[in-house]
């Protein structure tokens, strides 16, 4: 019997988008209905609030259009009307598994605006900084993922060794876990050697925890059946979908930011940049536990070298002064005045500056007409990106293995939806 | 619940009601509604260090029909309000919410097009933690301050007719934002 | 590496479609908006240049009454680890733009986020619709005339019962 006109259902965009996706994958299946289920914004193993509508057929994924949307705070709006220091505790929240690491990145990209570089010691303690972030993403990433799959013990693992890490993001920048803690023009304070001292106790001891959490894993056959030949992506669609960061290295092709465009001091430090082949979810676990251990490599390198020295450039009109001289010497406090209100003034001219962020290729492009303020400020965030190419990995993959690949890829929607 | 109100006010009631509240806030079991940073304190919260399950938080419980309390832990868009209220009426009485962080307060330090300032706008909150984002020691403060109001018999957005509850708790007319 | 990108564009589209500019090192190509498609391929196929990631694209709004939308596609070469800046403009009244999802898929959810931010239409796109914002908000956020604290009532909330 025909439907009337009016008991046919409104269609939104987003259901005709589904319908129209062209399905190559086939069944031969006697029922002949497929179901679309809403994994909705709010569900135990998205990692944020992620909806993806799939079309199933029986348990086997046919379609799927992910929605995002559900975290947009609108921050390239909010970067127009904050002065460029002002900005600085937003980019924490952006991918808040690994604040230091936006802030380094976006200090980065005002300073190549301005034409300053940091000191040689500021750079140094960057990147021991930007590695500890990426310790603390991918432990984040072996707990979650380990989490989906059924392993609870390995997630409470990971979180005592994040727990320490917070007790050291403490003591160098203040907070546990919003730190904003660089500036534009080296960071806001130097660090103790008693923090050093505890830096170097914790990367000790890493690798013995990280073996422990392998032992459950590696070899685990319920782990190894739901990441082994699941959520395959090859290597073209990867680079022809952007996908960047351990996805791609995943994949085969070694390109890591750090070694191809170095940046901060990574070209005088050595390390290795880890590439597996096959491009399923198994390969992007491998490739992230051999990334932490290359972090431990880098900061111990960096802990050898590091050089005394100060934490601010010495640039007058464009970096704060120093507090001490503010309240005491006259032409600091004209600047440190100006600089607060007015912010600093950039010539104009745009620059793209991308930094190799925990998840992938973190990019600030800003455009500065001359005043305080940008005029535009983009954000390219490697999880919107990584997410695109999430419809690909899932095609003709079961439903609980949806779970499975969303883990391995690691997006974060703070930084999905900026 | 029906013996209480089939009884009415009297020793024996409010006798009992001491000990169902007392059994209730022990075992209050949470919905984290994570959206976004604080959820990751939220975490942090129910991890090794600050244990929450000392508490009585055993299980986070993340279907809205088998939990007591809804964290809302992260700042909530128009987008998103209006699934946290889907979930929010999915949960049955008697039902509390904790507002966590500045973001869910009031708005937090996003004061754009696309937040809603404070969750208080659509939905009744009983204990709002500051922080940008709270330590997980201040959630268990904010926990314990709920356990309190438990055992008191209060809550803000469940209907108040069982003994015990203070007249003062009916749900409030909020103030609407017009337009 | 700079000089081998402006000859061979120059030779291949001409002198005048192409405007460049340089700023702390980066290069920065003006084209005009109709030969976009060609000059995206041509940069992306040719041995040489072999541009086959695409970063980032962005829309900007100039706030001028001429050619006040720009399309900014920020490419990188992942075997000559180069990177390069194509701008295009387009005017206020019916803002339209070819798409690039023919020469990288990845253009495709950074151009629906462009036409949510700023209302630039994409042409040839295979799924246009809004990425950030509901499906029924009328107004593009990022355009210089929309308020940061936005419009009152553009989106409804949930009533408290």
């Amino acid at each position: 019997m025909e439907p009337r006109a009016e008991e046919v259902p409104r269609k939104t965009k987003i259901l005709q988008a589904l319908e129209d996706q062209n399905t190559s994958v086939s069944f031969e299946d006697p029922l002949e209905n497929d179901m679309i289920l809403n994994m909705g914004p709010q569900h135990p193993a998205t990692h944020g609030v992620l909806r993806l509508l799939l079309r199933l057929d029986g348990e086997t994924v046919i379609g799927c259009v992910p929605e995002i949307g559900y975290l947009h705070r609108g921050y390239e709006k909010l970067a127009e009307n904050c002065t460029y220091h002002e900005f600085i505790p937003h980019t924490d929240r952006l991918d808040y598994l690994s604040p230091m690491s936006n802030n380094t990145a976006y200090a980065i990209a005002v300073e190549k605006l301005l034409d300053i570089e940091a000191p040689a010691r500021a750079q140094y303690i960057r990147v021991m900084i930007s590695e500890l972030a990426r310790i603390s993403s991918h432990l984040m990433f072996l707990g979650s993922l380990a989490m989906d799959v059924g392993a609870l013990t390995v997630w409470m693992w990971a979180f005592r060794e994040r727990e320490k890490q917070y007790d050291l993001f403490e003591n160098i920048a203040g907070a546990r876990f919003t730190t904003s803690y660089t500036r534009i023009g080296g960071l806001a304070q130097d660090v103790t050697a008693e923090t050093l001292a505890m830096v170097k106790t914790f990367i000790d001891e890493l690798p013995g925890h990280i073996v422990e959490c392998e032992k459950l894993l590696n070899t685990n056959r319920i782990f190894l059946e739901r990441t082994d030949g699941i959520g395959i992506i090859t290597r073209d669609q990867a680079i022809d979908l952007g996908l960047t960061g351990p996805g791609l290295r995943a994949c085969g092709i070694g390109h890591d930011l750090r070694r191809t465009n170095p940046y901060l001091v990574y070209s005088n430090l050595d390390f290795d940049v880890p590439v597996y082949e096959g491009g399923d979810a198994l390969a992007r676990y491998y490739v992230r536990m051999a990334e932490m251990r290359e972090s431990v490599k880098i900061i111990h390198q960096v802990l050898d070298k590091m050089p005394a020295g100060e934490v601010h450039a010495f640039k007058p009109k464009k970096v704060l002064p120093r507090k001490e001289r503010v309240y005491t010497k006259m032409e600091e406090l004209i600047h440190d005045f100006m600089l607060v209100n007015f912010g600093v003034n950039p010539p104009v001219g745009e620059i793209y500056s991308a930094v190799e962020a925990p998840k992938g290729e973190l990019g600030f492009y800003i455009y500065s007409s001359g005043e305080g303020h940008p005029w535009r400020m983009k954000i390219r965030s490697p999880s919107f990106v990584n997410l695109q190419s999430l419809p690909t990995m899932i095609m003709g993959c079961m439903i609980s293995d949806v779970v499975a690949i969303i883990g391995s890829l690691d997006p974060v929607m703070g930084e999905a939806d900026k | 619940m029906g013996l209480e109100h089939a009884l009415g006010d009297s020793f024996l009631t409010t006798k009992i009601d001491l000990a169902i509240n007392w059994c209730r806030k022990n075992s209050l079991w949470p919905m984290p509604m994570g959206i976004s940073c604080c959820a990751i304190e939220m975490m942090a919260f129910a991890g090794p260090r600050f244990d929450v399950a000392r508490f009585g938080s055993e299980v986070f419980r993340f279907s809205p029909r088998q939990s007591d309390v809804m964290i809302v832990a992260g700042t909530t868009t128009f987008k998103m309000a209006k699934v946290v209220r889907k979930i929010y009426d999915q949960m049955p009485d008697p039902k509390w919410v904790i507002a966590m962080g500045a973001c869910t307060s009031s708005g937090g330090m996003y004061r754009t097009y696309s937040v809603v300032q404070g969750i208080d706008q659509f939905l009744p909150v009983d204990v709002y933690v500051a922080g940008c984002p709270p330590r997980p020691d201040n959630l268990l403060n904010a926990l314990i301050k709920l356990q309190e109001k438990v055992q008191r018999g209060e809550s803000k957005g469940s209907f108040p007719a069982y003994v015990g509850g203070s007249k003062l708790d009916q749900p409030q007319a909020l103030p609407t934002i017009s337009g | 590496m700079k000089a081998v990108i402006i000859d061979k564009l120059k030779a291949r589209f001409g002198e005048q479609t192409i405007d460049v500019s340089e700023f702390r090192s980066e290069l920065t190509i003006v084209v005009p908006k109709d030969r976009i498609v060609e000059i995206c391929r041509f940069l992306k196929e040719d041995p040489d240049l072999n541009f086959d990631l695409l970063a980032d694209v962005c829309g900007i709004d100039m706030n001028t009454p001429v050619k006040r939308f720009g399309v900014i596609y920020n490419l990188y070469s992942l075997t000559t680890k180069y990177r390069l800046r194509l701008k295009i403009f387009t005017e206020e009244e019916e803002p339209k733009v070819p798409t690039v999802t023919s020469v990288w898929g990845t253009a495709n959810w950074h151009e629906r986020e462009t036409f949510d931010m700023f209302g630039i239409v994409f042409e040839g796109h295979p799924d246009l619709r809004r990425v950030y914002m509901p499906e029924d908000f009328e107004y593009h956020p990022l355009r210089k005339d929309f308020p940061l604290m936005g419009i009152p009532g553009s989106i409804p909330l949930p009533k408290n019962k």
